[in-house]
C-alpha cells in the first residue's frame, strides 16, 4: 500500500515536470540487429478514455537503410509517467514489428510517447507519437459530432455508414484539420455552428445547429475539434499586461 | 560501539541527576526550565499546523500564480487555510480544495501540475455535489494519504479515473451521451443475461430488465441433434463467434449428461404443428434462388454470417448463421419458417408469408450453410438413465433454468448474489487472489476476466468480453452504491420507464405475428433499428403506407438495414394501414388542415428558391436526381406522395420535436418559408400520381 501512494505522489509530481524517462524495471533484452529507421505501423492518434488502455495495440517498424523490416532490433517505449506501456520494451519479430499496449495517464489531453532504437553506430532513432485521452467534455464533442456532424465532415465511408463528403459542392472540413480550424476563435467557432455557414460568410451547405444543440453541446463539439486538431491546438489563455 | 554507549549512559545519568539536584535548589532557575517547557509545548500545536501539507501545497500554488500575467485575480480568489465544502443532506464534507486550490480558476488551463489543475468542465458545480460523491475518498482528510488512500476496511479509496463514469450512473439511470463506457456496460449487463442470476434493484424499486432471448428448450430434439448440444455446451464460441452464451466448463462426461438429460426431457411439438418429415425428400431447391429470396426478406438486418475474412456481416438481433445447416434439422427449420412462434412464442423473427415453394428455397439455402468439420470429433454413446438423471441434477446445479425453459425445472429465484449494491461492497468482504491489487474495481474487473479463478466450484461461467468491454461492466457495476439509494429527493433521477405497450384488436394480432416491435418503437416500446412509428398516422398518406407494405422499397438507400417484404394479404394489410392511420396520430398535428395538392406555381417557385439556396436542403436531400447529389437524408423525389403536408410543415419547423435526436437541424424557420417549402415538397408526386391527375 504504501509503494502506491509513493507512485502515486511521484506521478502527480512527475506530470509537472513533463518527459521523464521510465526507470528500466525489466530484465535487459539484447538487441540482436540493429536497424536505421523507425516508424509508425498503426495505434497512433487514437483516442481513449484517461487511466484506461488505449483500444487498439500500438505497433511500431523497424527497417534498415534499404527499408526492408529488421528481426531483433530492441525498441523501447517511453513517456509522460503516469502513462505505462506492455510491454514497454521489446525486440521486432520477424515482420520488424513491435506490438505494445499502451495505458493513458489520469488526466485528459494529448499525450505525446516516444519509440526509440539504436542504429549500428549506437545513435538513438526516436519517434515521436500522439495518443489522446478525452474526458468528459471532449467524450460528449465525440458522440455528437458522431450524431449530427460525421456524415458530412468525415470522408470515411463505410457499406453501414455512407459519407455525405463527396456529394457535396463545397467540402467541409475535417475535424483533424489544425491549419484552418486552429485559426478559427471559440467564439467564430460557436458562431458558426449555431447559426450555419453563412454566419462566417461561408456555405450554406453547413446548416444552423444553435436550435438543436445546447450552449453546453456547442462547446463540447469545441473541446473535441481542439483536441483533436493537427497540428495541436495550443491554448493561449487570457493575455493580460506583465506587471 | 556498544562499549561506547554503556559508558556514556551512566556517566549522561549522573549528570542529569546533579543537574536536578543543582535546579530543585534554585528555584528561579527552575521556574525559567519549566516555563521554556511549557513555551515549547505550546508551539507543538500551531507548528503542526504550520509545517501541514496543506499548507505547503498552498504555498506552492502561490508561488506557481506568482509570476503569471493574472496574478492579481487569481491571488484575489485565493483562500487560504482549509477550505471545506459541507453539503450535510449529501452527507459531504470535503476539504479536498485546501490542497487543490485551483479547481475552479478557468484560467489555469495550462497548468498539468497536480494539485492545481483546474477541473475539466463537467455539467456539474464543485459547490452543489463536492468531490467525495464522484471521485470517493475521504473528503474530511486533510492529508493526501488519508484523502487518497485510506487503508481502513469501512473507507474508500480514490475511484481510478478509467472508471469514473460509474459515479455519473448513480444519479442517471438512463443513458447520458456523454458516458459511453457506463451505457455499454449497462447494456451487456442486460444482453448477456447478467441480470438473469444476479438481480440489480434500482433505486425506484425497478429491477434491471434483460434484452437477451434464451430460446426454450422444451421441444429440444425436434431442433437439433445431440452431438450439436454437446459440441455447443463444450464451447459456444467454437459454434458462433457472437454467442451470448458462456462458456461453463464443463467437463466431457458432464456435457454428455446434460445432453442426454436435455433430449430425454424433450417433448415432441403437437402433431399438428409438427414439422412434416416429406417435405425432406424433395427436390433441392435452387441455391441462387435461396440466395435472392435470402437477401429479399433482408434476413441479414437481424442474422449475421461470418465472411471469408472472419467478420460477422449483418444484424445482431437473431442468431448468427455461419454454421446453422449443422444445427438445425431441415424439417424444423422448414416448421420454423412458416411460424416461428409455435416453436417459441417470444421469439423476434416475424412470420414471413412464404409459399410452400419460397419455405423450401429458403430452408435450403439456410441449410446450406454448414461446417462439417465442427461435428467430426463429437461421438456420444446412447444415454443411460443414470447419465439421464446425472444430467437432471447438473442443470439444476448450474441454473440453466434461469434462462431457459426447461420441462419439469423450476426456474431458481435469487440464483446469484444480488449486485444492487455491488459498488459500495467493503473490502473487507472480498477474498483476493494472491498478488491482485486490493481494491474494489480490481476485483469486479478480474471476476469478470476469470470467474473460476476465484474457484474451481464455482458455477459462474467464463465469458469472452474483450478488455474494453470488462472495463465497461466494471464501470457499470461500480456504479451500483450505497448512496445511489440514499440520495435526497432533489437528486433523484426515476429510472426508464419500460412500456408495455400492447396494440389492440387483429391489427395488434398481426404486429405481434410480424414483430414490428423488434425493429419499430410505438409509444416507447420496441427497438431502434428502424424509425419510431408513434405518430406514422399523422405523418403519412394511407396509400402510400399501404403501397408501402405491399412492397417495402427503401426510403433511404444509405442504409443496409432494410425493411423486408412480408408477403401480407390485401385484407391484412388493409387491417393494419386503417389501425396506423387511425391510432398512431400526435394531437398536435391537424393531418386534413393543410390541403396535399393545390398550391399555387408561385409559392411552390418560391419554395424552391428555398429549399436550393437560403436552407441548402440539396446538402442532404434530392429532389431532382439528376442535379442534387444529398444522399443522407431521404430522397424527396416522391414526397409530396408520401408525406401529409401538415406533417412536413411542423417538420420543418421543429424536426428535434417530431424526432428527437434526428440529424436534421431546428433551424428556426419562419411560419412563411415553412408554409412555402412545404408547397414545393409537396409538389413532387410519384409519376403515376402525376399522370392520374392530368
Amino acid at each position: 500500500m504504501r509503494r502506491i501512494q509513493w507512485l502515486s505522489g511521484a506521478l502527480a509530481l512527475a506530470l509537472a515536470a513533463g518527459c521523464t524517462r521510465h526507470p528500466a524495471s525489466a530484465p535487459a533484452l539484447h538487441a540482436t540487429a540493429t536497424g536505421s529507421a523507425i516508424a509508425e505501423s498503426s495505434g497512433g492518434k487514437q483516442l481513449g478514455t484517461p487511466g484506461a488502455m488505449l483500444p487498439q495495440p500500438l505497433v511500431v517498424q523497424v527497417n534498415d537503410s534499404q527499408g526492408n523490416a529488421v528481426t531483433g532490433a530492441l525498441v523501447r517505449f517511453s513517456a509522460p509517467v503516469g502513462m505505462s506501456f506492455d510491454p514497454a520494451e521489446s525486440l521486432t519479430d520477424s515482420s520488424g514489428q513491435v506490438t505494445t499496449n499502451v495505458t493513458l495517464g489520469a488526466v485528459s489531453g494529448r499525450y505525446e510517447l516516444i519509440a526509440a532504437s539504436n542504429d549500428k553506430d549506437g545513435k538513438e532513432l526516436v519517434l515521436k507519437i500522439t495518443e489522446l485521452a478525452a474526458g468528459y467534455q471532449q467524450q460528449l464533442g465525440y458522440e455528437l459530432q458522431d450524431q449530427y456532424c460525421a456524415r458530412c465532415h468525415d470522408q470515411e465511408s463505410s457499406p453501414q455508414r455512407v459519407s455525405n463528403y463527396d456529394n457535396l459542392a463545397e467540402k467541409p472540413h475535417s475535424f483533424t484539420e489544425g491549419e484552418t480550424l486552429n485559426k478559427l476563435s471559440d467564439s467564430d467557432l460557436i458562431a458558426i455552428i449555431s447559426h450555419g455557414g453563412p454566419a462566417l460568410n461561408r456555405s450554406a451547405l453547413m446548416p444552423p445547429y444553435g436550435a438543436t444543440l445546447s450552449k453546453a453541446d456547442i462547446q463540447a463539439l469545441i473541446a473535441y475539434i481542439r483536441l483533436v486538431s493537427d497540428p495541436p491546438w495550443r491554448v493561449t489563455g487570457v493575455v493580460y499586461a506583465q506587471r | 560501539m556498544g562499549f561506547a554507549m554503556e559508558g556514556i549512559v551512566p556517566s549522561m545519568k549522573a549528570k542529569l541527576v546533579s543537574f536536578c539536584q543543582a535546579l530543585s535548589r534554585d528555584l528561579i532557575r527552575l521556574f525559567g526550565v519549566v516555563s521554556l517547557l511549557l513555551l515549547i509545548a505550546l508551539a507543538i500545536a500551531p507548528a503542526k499546523d504550520h509545517f501541514s501539507e496543506w499548507r505547503h501545497y498552498q504555498q506552492q500554488y502561490l508561488r506557481l500564480i506568482h509570476d503569471r500575467g493574472d496574478a492579481v485575480t487569481l491571488q484575489r480568489h485565493f483562500q487560504g487555510g482549509i477550505r471545506q465544502i459541507w453539503l450535510p443532506d449529501l452527507g459531504v464534507v470535503d476539504r479536498c480544495q485546501s490542497c487543490h486550490t485551483g479547481l475552479d480558476e478557468a484560467s489555469l488551463v495550462d497548468v498539468s501540475t497536480q494539485p492545481f489543475r483546474r477541473h475539466p468542465p463537467i455539467p456539474h458545480r464543485l459547490d452543489e455535489f463536492g468531490c467525495v460523491v464522484c471521485h470517493r475518498g475521504q473528503g474530511a482528510a486533510t492529508t493526501v494519504t488519508e484523502a487518497h488512500h485510506s487503508t481502513l476496511a469501512r473507507e474508500e479509496p480514490l475511484l481510478p479515473a478509467r472508471y469514473i463514469e460509474a459515479s455519473c450512473g448513480q444519479c442517471h439511470h438512463v443513458a447520458l451521451p456523454g458516458t459511453p463506457k457506463l451505457n455499454e456496460g449497462r447494456e451487456l449487463l442486460a444482453r448477456y443475461g447478467c441480470v438473469r442470476c444476479h438481480q440489480i434493484r434500482l433505486p425506484d424499486g425497478s429491477t434491471m430488465a434483460t434484452t437477451d432471448q434464451p430460446p426454450p428448450l422444451t421441444h429440444i430434439a425436434d431442433k437439433t441433434t445431440r452431438e450439436w448440444i454437446y459440441a455447443w455446451l463444450k464451447d459456444p464460441a467454437s459454434y458462433a463467434a457472437s454467442a451470448t452464451m458462456p462458456n461453463f466448463q464443463l467437463s466431457d462426461a458432464d456435457a454428455r449428461d446434460i445432453s442426454a438429460f436435455l433430449m430425454a426431457n424433450s417433448e415432441p411439438l403437437p402433431a399438428d404443428i409438427a414439422p412434416a418429415a416429406a417435405t425432406k425428400s424433395s427436390p433441392a431447391p435452387d441455391p441462387a434462388a435461396g440466395a435472392s429470396l435470402y437477401g429479399e426478406a433482408f434476413c441479414a438486418s437481424c442474422h449475421a454470417v461470418q465472411n471469408a475474412a472472419g467478420n460477422l456481416v449483418g444484424g445482431d438481433l437473431g442468431p448468427e448463421l455461419t454454421r446453422v445447416g449443422t444445427k438445425v434439422k431441415p424439417e424444423w427449420l422448414q416448421a420454423w419458417l412458416r411460424d416461428p412462434r409455435t416453436y417459441n412464442s417470444h421469439t423476434l423473427m416475424p412470420r414471413y408469408r412464404w409459399t410452400d415453394q419460397q419455405l423450401k428455397v429458403v430452408s435450403g439455402y439456410v441449410e446450406s450453410k454448414t461446417d462439417p468439420d465442427f461435428l467430426t470429433n463429437v461421438h456420444v454413446e446412447p444415454a443411460t438413465p443414470q447419465q439421464i438423471a446425472h444430467g437432471k441434477a447438473l442443470v439444476t446445479e448450474y441454473g440453466c433454468a434461469v434462462c431457459h425453459e426447461i420441462r419439469g425445472i423450476q426456474k431458481p429465484e435469487n440464483f446469484a448474489p444480488e449486485l444492487s449494491r455491488i459498488g459500495s461492497k467493503p473490502l473487507a468482504q472480498l477474498v483476493f487472489l494472491p498478488g491482485m491489487q486490493q481494491a474494489l474495481p480490481d476485483y469486479l474487473a478480474a471476476k469478470i476476466r476469470r470467474p473460476r479463478a476465484f474457484g474451481a466450484t464455482l458455477r459462474m461461467p467464463q465469458y469472452s468480453f474483450t478488455a474494453d468491454q470488462a472495463d465497461a461492466l466494471t464501470t457499470a457495476l461500480l456504479s451500483l452504491t450505497d448512496r445511489s439509494f440514499t440520495l435526497p429527493s432533489r437528486l433523484q433521477i426515476p429510472s426508464p420507464q419500460i412500456s408495455t405497450y400492447q396494440p389492440a384488436g387483429h391489427a395488434g394480432k398481426l404486429m405481434a405475428e410480424l414483430n414490428c416491435f423488434a425493429c419499430h418503437r410505438i409509444n416507447g416500446r420496441g427497438g431502434d433499428m428502424a424509425p419510431d412509428l408513434t405518430w406514422e398516422g399523422s405523418a403519412v398518406q394511407r396509400q402510400w403506407l399501404d403501397d408501402f407494405l405491399k412492397n417495402p422499397n427503401t426510403l433511404r438507400p444509405a442504409l443496409i438495414r432494410r425493411m423486408p417484404k412480408f408477403n401480407l394479404s390485401d385484407s391484412e394489410r388493409a387491417d393494419l394501414t386503417d389501425y396506423f392511420m387511425t391510432v398512431y396520430q400526435t394531437a398536435d398535428i391537424d393531418r386534413d388542415s393543410t390541403p396535399i395538392t393545390g398550391y399555387s406555381p408561385a409559392l411552390v417557385e418560391q419554395g424552391r428558391q428555398l429549399f436550393y439556396s437560403k436552407y441548402a436542403c440539396q446538402s442532404c436531400h434530392m429532389v431532382n436526381p439528376q442535379q442534387d447529389k444529398g444522399y443522407i437524408g431521404p430522397p424527396l423525389t416522391q414526397v409530396g406522395s408520401r408525406l401529409n403536408a401538415a406533417w412536413v410543415f411542423h417538420w420543418l419547423k421543429n424536426p428535434q420535436a417530431l424526432r428527437p435526436g434526428t440529424m436534421e437541424p431546428n433551424q428556426n424557420m419562419s411560419d412563411e418559408d415553412a408554409g412555402a417549402l412545404t408547397a414545393f415538397l409537396m409538389a413532387q408526386k410519384t409519376p403515376a400520381t402525376r399522370e392520374a391527375k392530368r
